[in-house]
């Protein structure tokens, strides 16, 4: 592969450096060689769904088609084979994020994984303790604590979890561009807070949470943390143990796998004591008319048939992101956000969210059009076979608090060029012109 | 899509009425209102009719709201269009114009019947667009039902 050597500096691209491999890359991924309203299509939607290279859809169908059994059960040669390939993904998928395999708990969505700690602590607060221990129980007096620029995913079920349990649910502000106050934290994170469940990597503004500093606190207070990693694990590295976060959660169809498919890591003592989500088969060791002994982690949390041909997929969407390497794909879309942030910013009538161009922004921006409704410029957009995200963004309080009820989001991965951001850039400066008739 | 039909969908018309709304603004001395929200994107608007005492007609239809060009200039030109119709007759107007929408581009729309919200038709065929234009003339029709309700319409 050639070497890579990006830079912060929008301003100094090398774009003939890159250029080649970005290119081969482009070769795996079918998806980006289509046409759209008569233009090659620019997918900036990554932040929501990445495209698939040919290598995961590949390893899917393999074992669709050679592989089939069902895992965990069974004698014959597919079964142990499945299984082997099955345990041996989640094996590689903890591997990429400094986990030991029996830290790491297939879901359907990063969604689910949230809900299945939610649900932990809730039901435990019930009275289904394991081993006696108090630690997931939840009551009044007890507070739970977010941030106000939450996914909804990330905010409604610790909502939900507040109102079964009486806890209380607190938010660390943002300020009114977005940034967290945390001046605020010591005075939100206290004696009360059991949970501090928070964004490694903000979807809409694409900021970067301090997660050490918030760890710290939350450790000092012996609160729980989860963090939100869908938008950080699949586009820098991620060393779960050296964040020293408790749970993390990410999806994997936005880092190249399919749809269907999360992780939850929970560290292991955590795990071990966390009364289990769903309920079936699978997640059992000796069952009797009354009553059941669970499996220990992962597997207690694994009820029912799995997810097996997506975690094999996803394991192969890893390897193909490991081959790349995370440092020089973390690197590519640093420079890429930088490049959106500074377009952007110099487009009269734009608005950037989020930090200014030169400060620390994964590869991803959000802007509002004055004067013109999310929807209309992402119509403008497709129009010229440029995919981008409007709307809310799944984060409805933070928009809110930003004074906007939608904006747009272009976002890059590993396969987006220089050049299609410059497209965009150039097509959002039309934007204002065709809708309102101003100068460009 | 290409440039003609970007064009198509956003017809001079409706960037005109996105611009230079009529009927924006809620009076103080209207009939009934209904305020409805798109979920999808959370636009929402306010449709307030104002009936005429002496007719019993609609006098007038003003709303307020937040929402994309199509879905402003879609309140803007069914304010244009109200004027002195009997309810019934807005609400067969309504049910075309979401036959119209519904169609996917297959049904003209009538000019008799909608007079310039016609220039709305090349919405029909962007179907994740059709809520925007539709979400004020839901407004409108459901402001309707609460007028032809036996108990008394909601207070402004």
């Amino acid at each position: 592969m050639t070497s890579v050597t990006p830079t912060v500096q929008p301003e100094v691209h090398p774009v003939g450096a890159h250029r080649a491999e970005v290119d081969r890359i482009r070769d795996d991924f079918p998806g980006l060689h289509q046409q759209v309203a008569g233009h090659p299509l620019v997918y900036l939607d990554s932040a929501a769904t990445a495209l698939k290279p040919r290598q995961v859809l590949d390893a899917e169908r393999r074992f669709a088609e050679l592989r089939t059994a069902a895992v965990h059960r069974g004698a014959h040669t597919l079964a142990a084979t499945a299984t082997e390939e099955f345990e041996g993904a989640r094996a590689t998928v903890a591997a990429f994020i400094g986990a030991a395999p029996d830290e790491v708990v297939w879901t359907s969505n990063a969604t689910e994984a949230i809900n299945l700690v939610a649900y932990g602590f809730s039901n435990a607060s019930t009275g289904d303790r394991l081993d006696g221990t108090d630690a997931f129980r939840l009551g009044p007096g007890d507070e739970i604590v977010v941030t106000e620029l939450e996914h909804h995913a990330n905010l409604i079920p610790w909502q939900e979890l507040a109102r079964r349990t009486g806890a209380a649910l607190r938010h660390l502000p943002v300020t009114e561009d977005g940034e967290l106050r945390m001046d605020l934290a010591p005075d939100v994170i206290g004696s009360r807070t059991r949970i501090l469940a928070f964004s490694h990597i903000s979807n809409v503004l694409g900021s970067v949470a301090p997660v050490a500093e918030l760890v710290r606190q939350a450790r000092a207070v012996g609160a729980v943390t989860v963090l939100d990693a869908c938008q950080s694990v699949p586009h820098r590295p991620v060393d779960v143990h050296a964040l020293g976060v408790d749970f993390a959660v990410f999806s994997g169809h936005k880092m190249l796998g399919p749809t269907g498919i999360g992780v939850l890591y929970g560290r292991r003592e955590l795990l071990r004591e966390l009364p289990p989500f769903l309920t079936g088969g699978s997640m059992i060791s000796t069952v009797t008319m009354e009553r059941a002994e669970y499996l220990p982690p992962p597997h207690r949390f694994e009820a029912g048939t799995q997810k097996v041909s997506q975690a094999i997929a996803l394991a192969a969407a890893v390897d193909y992101l490991r081959e790349v390497g995370m440092d020089r794909i973390g690197q590519w879309q640093g420079m890429l956000g930088q490049r959106l942030a500074a377009g952007l910013v110099g487009i009269r009538g734009v608005r950037l969210l989020g930090p200014a161009p030169g400060t620390e922004r994964a590869g991803l921006a959000s802007f509002e059009v004055d004067g013109v409704h999310a929807h209309d410029v992402g119509q403008f957009l497709d129009d010229r076979g440029i995919a981008v995200r409007v709307g809310h963004h799944c984060a409805q309080p933070l928009h809110r608090r930003l004074g906007l009820t939608a904006s747009t989001r272009a976002s890059t991965y590993l396969y987006t060029t220089a050049e299609e951001v410059d497209l965009v850039l150039e097509s959002v400066a039309d934007v204002r012109p065709f809708f309102l008739g101003t100068p460009r | 899509m290409t440039a003609a039909e970007l064009g198509a969908l956003y017809q001079q018309l409706i960037l005109d009425h996105a611009r230079e709304r009529h009927g924006e603004g809620l009076q103080p001395t209207g009939s009934v209102q209904s305020r409805q929200v798109n979920p999808l994107c959370g636009d929402e608007v306010t449709v307030q009719l104002t009936v005429d005492p002496a007719t019993g007609n609609i006098a007038s239809l003003h709303w307020e709201g937040r929402g994309c060009a199509i879905s402003t200039a879609s309140a803007s030109l069914l304010a244009d269009l109200v004027h002195e119709l009997p309810a019934d007759e807005l609400t067969t107007r309504i049910g075309h114009f979401r036959d119209v929408m519904r169609s996917r581009g297959t049904l003209e729309p009538d000019e008799d019947l909608l007079a310039d919200a016609v220039a709305l038709q090349g919405v029909a065929r962007y179907v994740a667009r059709v809520k925007c234009a539709m979400l004020p003339w839901v407004a409108c029709e459901d402001a309707l039902r609460m007028l032809a309700a036996p108990s008394a319409p909601e207070p402004v």
